[in-house]
């Protein structure tokens, strides 16, 4: 039982190591702001989720779990609100994706021949 | 595989602090940073159970709480004509 606890722990950390640099990859590499906003809000939720449940199966001790589920209850709640404060302040301040523009460039060229 | 994942984490806020200092736009550093504070709220985690230490989430929960506060206070400082007076005499 014990083993299988710590293997599956080691699993949930590998998992959300490999999906934090994945996110940092992505947040190196993508070519905008909205697309690298992408990347941030996947490290943000689902490996910050694995990393803590990775912590909970850790130890069995009950105020440790507790507090582990508090943190990962207010980041569940908090990154997001933050990533859609942060979305609608871009776009309020006109802030145009890098794609878009290329589209409506296209559209201008091939509405007027 | 727990000091695995604090070298990850690690590796992953150096990426977010050089696309906070290099980013194109106001709101590349603001993701960036608020990036590397919930990376913080991690690394405190992990090193607390690294090194045997478990109080040191109670520390975690309070960064976590303070990350949120200085981005919604940022962004709300963006929507102030004087940033944007700021930002226009930059380019």
């Amino acid at each position: 039982m014990d083993s299988l606890l710590n293997i599956s722990s080691a699993l949930f950390l590998l998992i959300g190591s490999f999906l934090c640099i994945s996110g940092g990859v992505g947040i190196l590499r993508f070519p905008d702001f909205y697309t690298r906003m992408h990347a941030a809000g996947v490290t943000d939720t689902l490996a910050t989720a694995m990393i803590l449940i990775g912590l909970m199966l850790q130890n069995p001790d009950g105020l440790v779990i507790l507090k582990l589920m508090m943190i990962l209850l207010m980041t569940l709640i908090i990154s997001p609100t933050a990533s859609h404060a942060l979305a609608s302040a871009a776009v309020h301040n006109n802030l145009m994706p890098e794609l878009d523009k290329k589209e409506d460039n296209e559209k201008v060229t091939s509405s007027n021949p | 595989m727990l000091i695995a994942a604090t070298i990850a984490i690690l590796v992953v806020m150096i990426m977010a602090i050089i696309r906070a200092i290099m980013g194109p736009t106001f709101y590349d550093r603001i993701l960036a940073v608020n990036m590397f504070g919930t990376k913080t709220v991690l690394l405190i985690s992990l090193l607390g159970f690294v090194m045997g230490r478990p109080e040191f989430l109670d520390i975690a929960i309070v960064y976590a709480l303070i990350n949120f506060i200085s981005v919604i206070g940022v962004l709300h400082y963006s929507d102030s004509s004087v940033f944007k007076r700021g930002s226009q005499q930059k380019k």
